[in-house]
Order: structure tokens, then sequence, then C-alpha cells
């Protein structure tokens, strides 16, 4: 069910035009298009900007900002305002995103719809407040305990910023399930066009209870798996738990409910990854080396592709538009038709361990890491183009 | 081996109701708390307050972190929220100001205990506090961390034991009243749960003033930290509150400490009016936007 209208909600809140952006600006513009007007965050480079936009707009359109103390804070107000009937974000950088891990959990647990956008700085620690890292790509697969499943986006331009915040809303309420906009320094600060039409965008709303309260089981999945939410107040009485619960939302311990409960939580994602996992192919047929890469890393890798083509090199892209789940299919397809696969990231070997899983043994599997700090020079992609397809 | 009891079975009386039984999930009682506890009794005041206030299920929502205090909110009728280890507070903070839009004048009771609300959640407590945001604040202070078997926490009496303190605390404690009150609440009481009108009360107060209010209550943990402190039942402790309690309005929140076998001040320290967050945002917007945040 897409829906183009939203009450409460103007067209003429969302910027809609032709700007000149950086990503931070178009990551926030795409929350407020999105229907987000609870923000809860807290200061740290370099996502700054989104906060600070929110801080300025949401006041002017009916919406609230909330600076909080400290990420564990955001990230609960967060929740706390998505159960309140609003559609409700957080944005924040590497350590503040360890912070978050602990409600991240909360999250998943309670299914409730909301987003976190990291603009990933270098880490661990402090690290590198002011520049740029992929380095937080396994943290947001694994970094709050317990199995689970999670959806995860990657922009790679400031326009990426805006279309994929408010994709990744419309996945938030379509599955239950805090979504994650893993965006990075270099794209959060690049400054681009940014094409907004309010009249193409299309907004998934919120699941609303189909049966009398009497009826109503909160945590009852739907034929996707998937329950319907009553928020506060609606007259619903909803009891909502971070325990192990039944599909009264009570409380169960039992080794029967936990398996039930977890059978269903990342079934809803796994089983429905179809509708979640995007990809963009360019020039895979009859390349003999495809570039696996994702975010700001896809875009020097651009570079490197045209270099290689200049060489008479046959090489193709899989970029990555959702990174979690992780597309293993798209990857295992392509493994199988060419000489190798190329996995340009900001890190030392995180998504290039999922790609070698996917390859499964039928092509080699080249990492082009970088510690982070700066973007990979072309050049040195290129060196492994031309490596793999001797 | 020794006669253990057996509990007596209920008797269900067909079409006879508790006149309170609205605000419960009978279906989940009974309780896991202890005998003797203190939280049963809190949580009955906490029903009498919305019966009296005549408030409706559908109008108020309930929020709770971790521990024994913290499962209060599955046994409660209203849509009630079981969080994260000291972060009820910010939860209910989001919560409460969606609630702003989507449904004015609903309210947000918080409950829960000493370890998770001054402890993991001491920070979050100063800043709700000092932002005056609209919630009213019930925190059960049992001097220990009752859930996982009888730790000491910031609560804990000097000197008193606990299984992480087995030679006795050695560390002060907090005097939260005082705490509440220079961290800016404008509603501050203290009550055990032997003043359970007077605690009843205070509640109902707390609930229908704006901002951030603040009831302190200070009840038996005779599993954990009364066996090991001198007061190894519910009643032991009921006895050591009609002894010590010394009932005093506005008294000065600095005296409001609490030393074991020495008189402690119970009532209200704090009850003055001061705009609350939502108000002034609400009131700027109105003032300086075309669109109301409503
Ligand atoms: S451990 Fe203490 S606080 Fe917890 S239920 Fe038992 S008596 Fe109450």
């Amino acid at each position: 069910m897409i829906n183009r209208k939203v009450k409460g909600m103007s067209k003429k809140d969302i910027l809609a035009g032709e700007h000149f952006l950086n990503g931070d600006v178009a990551c926030a513009e795409g929350a407020i298009a999105a229907g987000c007007r609870l923000f809860a965050g807290y200061p740290i480079t370099p996502q700054s900007e989104i906060t600070e936009t929110m801080a300025y707009r949401l006041p002017k359109i009916g919406g609230y900002f909330l600076q909080m103390e400290d990420e564990l804070a955001s990230i609960a107000a967060v929740l706390g305002g998505a159960w309140g009937g609003m559609k409700a974000m957080t944005a924040t950088s590497g350590p503040g995103f360890s912070l978050m891990m602990e409600n991240l959990g909360l999250g998943i647990m309670t299914e409730t719809p909301c987003v976190i956008v990291d603009v990933q700085r270098g880490g661990p620690s402090t690290g590198l407040p002011t520049a740029t890292s992929q380095g937080d790509m396994m943290q947001a697969r694994w970094g709050t305990h317990g199995d689970h499943e999670i959806i995860a986006y990657a922009p790679a331009s400031p326009q990426e910023m805006f279309d994929q915040t408010v994709k990744a809303f419309n996945q938030s309420e379509r599955f239950r399930q805090p979504v994650l906009v893993m965006a990075d320094e270099v794209v959060g600060h690049m400054m681009e066009r940014v094409i907004i039409d309010p009249d193409k965008i299309e907004i998934y709303p919120r699941r609303k209870p189909s049966v009398p309260y009497e009826k109503f089981l909160p945590y009852k999945g739907g034929p996707d798996m998937v329950p319907e939410m009553a928020c506060a107040g609606e007259g619903y009485r909803v009891h909502v738990t971070g325990l192990t619960h039944d599909e009264r939302g009570y409380p169960d311990l039992s080794v029967e409910s936990q398996d039930k409960l977890m059978h269903r939580l990342i079934g809803k994602i796994r089983d429905n990854a179809d509708q979640i996992i995007e990809v963009e192919e360019e020039n895979i047929h009859g390349a003999d080396v495809v570039l696996v890469t994702y975010g700001i890393a896809a875009r020097t890798a651009l570079r490197a592709m045209e270099l290689a083509e200049e060489k008479g090199i046959k090489v193709g892209m899989l970029r990555l538009i959702t990174v979690w789940p992780f597309p293993l299919k798209e990857v295992r397809k392509i493994a199988g038709d060419v000489k190798g696969l190329i996995v340009p990231e900001l890190n030392l070997g995180q998504i290039v361990r999922e790609v070698e899983r996917a390859a499964a043994g039928q092509c080699p599997v080249r990492l082009v890491g970088h510690a982070g700090g700066g973007l990979h020079r072309p050049e040195n992609i290129l060196s492994a183009i031309e490596e793999v397809a001797r | 081996m020794r006669h253990v009891a057996t509990k007596p079975e209920p008797q269900i009386v067909k079409d006879v109701h508790h006149p309170l039984e609205h605000y419960f999930r009978s279906e989940r009682l009974p309780h896991i708390w202890c005998s003797g506890c203190g939280l049963g009794t809190a949580m009955s005041c906490l029903a009498a307050a919305f019966g009296h206030l005549k408030l409706d299920v559908d109008d108020v929502s309930v929020v709770s972190g971790i521990g024994c205090s913290g499962r209060l909110a599955g046994y409660m009728r209203p849509d009630s929220y079981h969080t994260t280890h000291g972060r009820a507070l910010p939860f209910a903070t989001g919560l409460r100001v969606a609630l702003e839009k989507t449904k004015p004048g609903h309210k947000v009771v918080v409950f829960s205990g000493d370890g998770d609300l001054f402890s993991i959640g001491g920070n979050h407590f100063i800043q709700a506090a000092r932002r005056n945001i609209d919630l009213s604040v019930f925190y059960v202070n049992n001097f220990n961390y009752g859930m996982t078997g009888g730790q000491v926490g910031p609560t804990t009496p000097m000197g008193a034991k606990g299984t992480t303190a087995p030679y006795g605390m050695f560390e002060h404690p907090f005097n939260l009243p005082y705490l509440a009150a220079s961290s800016g609440a404008p509603y501050v009481a203290r009550w055990t749960t032997l003043h359970v009108h007077r605690l009843q009360k205070a509640m109902e107060e707390a609930i229908q003033k704006k901002g951030f209010t603040f009831v302190e209550i200070i009840a038996p943990c005779p599993t954990n930290y009364g066996r090991r402190n001198g007061l190894p039942t519910g009643l032991d402790e009921m006895r050591y509150y009609r002894e010590e309690a010394v009932i005093e309005n506005f008294a000065d929140p600095k005296d409001a400490e609490i030393i074991p076998g020495k008189p402690f001040i119970v009532g209200t320290f704090v009850d003055e009016d001061k705009p609350d967050y939502l108000e002034i945002y609400q009131k700027f917007v109105a003032d300086h936007f075309e669109v109301a945040a409503k």
C-alpha cells in the first residue's frame, strides 16, 4: 500500500525543486519529505548539519526537535516518538552509533519503525572525527546483541541521501523495523545538485490495526509476518516489552516462545529480502571483472572503470544500494561468469567477506581496502582490475 | 526438609469486579513480586490515583525501565512500555512529545526503580528534570538491585550490606529529593509504602501537575535488602517506617538524606509553578510560525 497523501502533512513542507545541497542537509530534507516530524539527536561530527537542519526546519512545519543528553537518549526518544504515533529519526556518527546499539536492539525486538543515520567517520574510538570511513558496516549488521536481521542503505551522493532516507522511512514502516542509512563523511559534506519532486515521493503509511481492540494481537504477524501497530492512546492497550513475548506482547520466556518470535522477526526480513534488496548494475554482461562496491567508494571505482575500459578491459560494476540484507543471490550469479570480483571499500575488509561468501569459490575475490581518512586513488583500483583481468 | 506452606487457591467469584480492575491486566496477575515487597502496594496506590482522578485507561501510558519495579508496566492495562535499563525517561520523553501532536492531553507516567533511574539512567533523570518535560515519575527506592539478587546501588546507605558489598557499602548514597529539586523538578515528594493515602494523593498531584513531577516511594525489599540489613520481613520494614518517618512538608530537600536507624523526612518538598518544555515550545511556535506545532 503506497500512499501519496499523509494526514496532517502538507506538500508545501517539502523542499521542492532543484537545489545545491550537501548530503547531510539532503538527508534531513528527505526525512521531512517522508513525513518525519520528530527528531532527537546529539551533536557529533560529521552529521551535525542533519541535526541543525532538523532544529531549524521542524518547528516551522509542526514538528518537534529534541536535543537529547546523549545518543542513548536520542534513540530512546525516537522509539518513544514512534510509539507516540510519529515518524521519527536520529542521526549520528561512529562513537554515537556505538551507544545506539543498545536501543537499536529494543527497536528490533519491539518492531518499532524509525530511521537511524550513521554518517561514518574514521575509527575505532574518536578516530578521525572529520574524515571519512566505511568502518561501521559490520557494526551496522551485528552491533546490537542477539540474533537479528537489519536493513541498511548506502548512499553515494546527496541526491541519494535524500532518496534513500525516504526509502528508509518507507521500509521501516513496511517491515516495522529500525532502518539504517549508512552514509559517510564525504557524502555527508559534498555539495551537489538535488532534485526534489513532491509528486514523485511515495509514502508507506503506518500499518494500523484492522480489527477492534478485543480481537487485536499486537505481535501476531500478518501474511508477510509483519504485525499491525497500535500506538499510544489509540485504545488498543498494548504492552510493549524488550523481553521475549507472545502474540499478545506479554513476556513469555520459554524456549518455544523465543523460537517462534525469532523465526518471525528474522523471517519477515529474510523471506521478503527481494522486496528490500536493491543493486545497480553497470556493464555486467560480458565483463571479465566486476567491481562490487557501495557508497562513496563506488564513485572512485567509477573512475577506475573508465581507466580500465580505456585499456580495453571489460569491467562492470555491481553497486549495493542496500548493503543489508546482503544481495547474496545477485553476487553469486555474477561470480560464475567472471574472472574475479574486486571490492573497493573504505575499511580493511568488511563487506569483502560477504562477497567471498557469496562467490563461494567460483572466482577469486580481491579487496581494495583503505584505512579511511580519505578516498581510494582510482589507480589503486585500476591496478587490481589489471591483475585480476590478466 | 523444611515445611513449605502451600499457597491457598484463589477463589474467583464470578461477576464480582474490583473497582480498579480495569486498570490492570488481570490475565497477567498474580505478579512476580515477593511477599512483603513494596511494589504491589505502590502499584495499588497508582491504580487508586488513576481511579480517583477518573483517568480513562486510554488517556494514560505507563513507561518502565528494567528491574523488579520495571515489571509494573506489564501489569497495568493502559498502553505500557517496558524499555531498556535506564532508558525509561528518554523513551517517555519521545512518547510524550509525540503525543502532544497525536493526542494532546494524554498523560505519561514513568514507574521505575532506584538502580534504573539513578545509576544507569542517572544522567537522563537530571536532564529530564532540567528540561521540565511533562512526565510523572514514580520511583521505588528499596536501596538495592532486587531483580539481580541484592547488589548495592546509588541509593544504598553507607555501611548497608549487599551481595556486591559483603563488608558493607563504602560509598555515599544519593539524596534524591535534593537531586530532583536542584535539577529543576517543580514537584518533589517522598512517601513510604506505609503512607498509602498520602502516597496516592501525591501521585494524583503529580499526575495533574504539568511538568516534570517526582515522587520517591520508599519501599521494602525483604528478600534482598531487608534480609541482609536487619529488616527481614515486610512488616519489619513497615515498623521502621512508622518509627522513623517524620512527616514534614516543604522541608529543605538538603535535609532529606536517609541514614538507617535514624529519623528521615517524608512529605512534599517542592510544589511550584514553572512552564514546561512543551508549553515553551508551543508558545514560540504559535507566536512565530504559521503552522502551530499541534
Ligand atoms: S527482590 Fe525485592 S524488589 Fe524484587 S520483588 Fe522481591 S522483594 Fe520486591
